[in-house]
C-alpha cells in the first residue's frame, strides 16, 4: 500500500526511456543481453507480486517459466511458425495452471514449509522434463520456427524480440503497479501485515492469495515464453532450483516489496554476473565467477538492508549521521 | 414488553485438544441491546470460546446459529460477512496505515471487487463512507489521519472496535477490551460500549472485574471450560459456586 513519489514515476520513466533509446543504438551482444534481462524483470516481478504483496516466499518459481518456455517450443507446429496469438497465451495458461494447482495444496502451508513444498512441487516439473521423452532430457529441445503475426511481428530479428520484451515488461510493470494500489493489492498488503485481522474482517484469505499465486505464475509463463523465443532453445535448468534462486536474490538485492526494486534487482544480478565472468577483467579468476557474485550479494545486502531502491535513502541518512532504523 | 432479539446462539459447545477439554459443553445465547460478559481465570476457555463462535476454530461438537441460520460449519469470514465482528486481545492493527485507512480496509471487506483491478481503492467512496462513518461511532473521528502504531494504547483499542464496526456487524465479540487501559480510558471504553449496545449483541471477555459489574447485564462464569454459572449480575455476586471458584471466597 505504499504510494508512489514523483521521483520514482520519474526514475521509472526515464529507465523505460533510456531502455527504448537502446533499440536504436544498441549492436546486437548488447540487445541480446538487454533482452535477457528484461525478461529476467519480468520473471522478478512476477515473483515480486507474491513475496513482496503477500509475503509468500516460493523457491520454486522458475517451475512456472520454465513450463511457460517448454510450452513455446513443444506447442509450436513441427511444420511452421505458430501463430503468437494462439501460442503466447497457451504457454501462459499452461503455467497459470500449474502454479493454480501448485498453490490450491501449498498455500495451506506457511513460512518455511510453503518455502519446500513450492521447491518441491517446481523439482517434480524439472525431473519430468530432465528424465521424459517430452522435455527432450538433458539436451533440452531446440524451437526451430519462432512465432510471429503475420508479417506484423517477427521475432526472428533481435531488435523486434527486444522491442515486444520492452513492451510486455512496460505493461506487466503498470499493471502490477495499478493492482498494487487497487482493493486486491490492498487486501494483498493487508493480508501480508495480518492475515488473522483479515480473516476477521471477513475477506476469504485463502481465495486471495491463490489469485496472487496463479497471476504471478502465469507472468512467470509469460517470461518463460518470452526467454524460449528468444533463446530458440529450452533445457531442464530452466526449471531448476538454481533459477528459482536467482530470481529470488534479484528481488532481494533490489528490495522486497517495491516494482522497482524488482527491475533494478534483474539488472544489478545480471550485470554483476557479466562483469564476474569477464576473462579481460578478472582473466583466469573469472571462471570463479559465483564466488564473486555471492560476495557481492552480500555486501549489497549488508549494506542495504532494503535493497537497491534503498541506497538514495540510505545515502541521506549517512550524510545526515542519523542512525539506522531496524524496527 | 417483547423479548430481546437473540442474534447469536452457540448450544453444546464442546472443543477438544488432544486429551485436553479446553470448552465443554457450553451454550450461550447474545441478544440485541444486551452486554454477555464471560468471566473466568487464565485458562477457563473464555478465548476459546470466542474463536468457536467466530469461526476461527471448529468446534468438537455443538453448533453456532447467527440470525436463526445454523453457521456451525461455515469459515470465519463467511460469519464475519454475515454480521459478526470480532477483536482480539492481542491489539492487531494495521500499524503502519493511517487511522482511516484501517478501517477503510476493514469497510472494503463489503464492496471487496477484486476484479476491478485499475481502480485505487482509496478512492471508494462507499468504503470511505462506512470508515468515516465507523470512527464517528467509536470516538476517534479526529484522529483519522494519524498513523496507528503511533496512537495511544486505549486509542489503539479503540480502534480496535473500529475496525468491527467498519464491516457494520450486528454481533460483536471482545476479547478483553480493557486490557492494559488506565482508569480514563477504561471509562471512555464503557461509555462506548453503552453506545454500542444499543443496536448490537456484544459478548465481553473481560478480566476488570469492576468494569464487567457495572456494563454487563448477564454474566457467565467458565471454569475449566465448562459454565458454572449464568445470571444477572447481581445473581452471580451471590452465586455461592461462584463466589468459591472465582472469587475466592468459602
Amino acid at each position: 500500500m505504499r504510494a508512489t513519489s514523483v521521483p520514482q514515476t520519474v526514475f521509472t520513466v526515464v529507465v523505460f526511456v533510456a531502455l527504448a533509446g537502446y533499440a536504436f543504438v544498441g549492436g546486437s551482444f548488447g540487445l541480446d543481453l538487454i533482452t535477457k534481462i528484461m525478461i529476467y524483470a519480468i520473471f522478478a516481478l512476477s515473483l515480486e507480486l507474491i513475496a513482496g504483496g503477500v509475503g509468500l516466499v516460493s523457491f520454486g518459481h522458475a517451475a512456472y517459466f520454465g513450463i511457460g518456455a517448454y510450452a513455446a517450443v513443444l506447442l509450436t507446429p513441427k511444420d511452421g511458425a505458430a501463430s503468437l496469438v494462439l501460442l503466447l497465451p497457451a504457454a501462459v495458461c499452461a503455467a497459470a495452471l500449474y502454479a493454480l494447482a501448485v498453490g490450491a495444496l501449498s498455500l495451506r502451508t506457511r513460512g518455511v514449509y510453503f518455502i519446500m513444498v513450492t521447491l518441491a512441487f517446481a523439482q517434480m516439473a524439472y525431473y519430468v522434463a530432465h528424465d521424459t521423452p517430452l522435455g527432450g532430457g538433458t539436451d533440452g529441445i531446440y524451437l526451430t520456427q519462432k512465432p510471429a503475426i503475420g508479417e506484423a511481428l517477427n521475432l526472428n530479428q533481435p531488435v523486434m524480440i527486444y522491442g515486444f520484451t520492452l513492451v510486455v515488461l512496460a505493461a506487466v510493470f503498470l499493471f502490477l503497479a495499478l493492482l498494487n494500489r487497487s482493493r486486491f493489492g490492498h487486501a494483498l498488503a493487508g493480508i501480508r501485515v495480518n492475515e488473522q485481522r483479515m480473516r476477521a474482517m471477513s475477506y476469504s484469505t485463502f481465495g486471495y492469495k491463490l489469485a496472487a499465486f496463479t497471476l504471478s505464475g502465469a507472468i512467470a509463463g509469460f517470461a518463460g515464453f518470452l526467454f524460449a523465443v528468444k533463446d530458440g532453445f529450452v533445457n531442464p535448468e530452466l526449471m531448476s532450483w538454481h533459477l528459482s534462486g536467482a530470481v529470488l536474490v534479484m528481488v532481494i538485492l533490489g528490495g522486497l516489496g517495491h516494482l522497482r526494486g524488482a527491475l533494478i534487482g534483474a539488472f544489478a544480478f545480471v550485470l554483476l554476473q557479466e562483469f564476474f565472468k569477464s576473462e579481460a577483467i578478472f582473466g583466469a579468476l573469472a571462471k570463479h565467477w559465483h564466488l564473486g557474485l555471492g560476495l557481492a550479494i552480500i555486501v549489497s545486502v549488508t549494506l542495504l538492508p532494503n535493497g537497491l531502491v534503498g541506497l538514495p535513502a540510505e545515502i541521506k541518512r549517512h550524510l545526515a549521521g542519523t542512525p539506522r532504523d531496524n524496527t | 414488553m417483547t423479548t430481546p432479539e437473540i442474534l447469536l446462539r452457540g448450544s453444546g459447545l464442546t472443543r477438544r485438544w488432544g486429551g485436553v477439554l479446553a470448552v465443554d459443553n457450553v451454550s450461550i445465547s447474545l441478544r440485541r441491546g444486551a452486554v454477555h460478559a464471560v468471566i473466568g481465570t487464565n485458562g477457563a476457555g473464555k478465548s476459546t470460546l470466542i474463536n468457536l463462535l467466530s469461526g476461527e476454530i471448529e468446534p468438537s461438537a455443538g453448533r453456532v446459529e447467527l440470525n436463526g441460520v445454523d453457521v456451525t460449519r461455515w469459515r470465519q469470514p463467511r460469519r464475519a460477512r454475515a454480521g459478526l465482528g470480532r477483536s482480539y486481545q492481542r491489539t492487531t492493527l494495521f500499524p503502519g496505515l493511517t487511522v482511516l485507512e484501517n478501517c477503510r480496509l476493514a469497510a472494503q471487506a463489503l464492496q471487496p471487487r477484486p476484479w476491478l483491478w485499475w481502480q485505487d481503492a482509496r478512492r471508494c467512496e462507499e468504503s470511505l463512507q462506512a470508515a468515516r462513518y465507523a470512527l464517528l461511532r467509536s470516538g476517534l473521528d479526529g484522529q483519522d489521519q494519524q498513523i496507528a502504531g503511533e496512537l495511544s494504547h486505549g486509542q489503539q483499542r479503540q480502534l480496535e472496535i473500529a475496525l468491527c464496526l467498519a464491516t457494520r456487524p450486528d454481533v460483536l465479540l471482545l476479547d478483553e477490551p480493557l486490557a492494559g487501559m488506565g482508569a480514563e480510558e477504561t471509562r471512555r471504553m464503557l461509555d462506548l460500549l453503552n453506545e454500542l449496545k444499543a443496536d448490537h449483541a456484544i459478548l465481553l471477555v473481560e478480566h476488570d472485574m469492576d468494569a464487567v459489574f457495572r456494563i454487563a447485564d448477564e454474566i457467565t462464569v467458565m471454569v475449566n471450560g465448562t459454565v458454572i454459572a449464568s445470571d444477572t449480575p447481581q445473581a452471580i455476586r451471590s452465586h455461592a459456586a461462584v463466589r468459591e471458584a472465582y472469587l475466592g471466597e468459602d
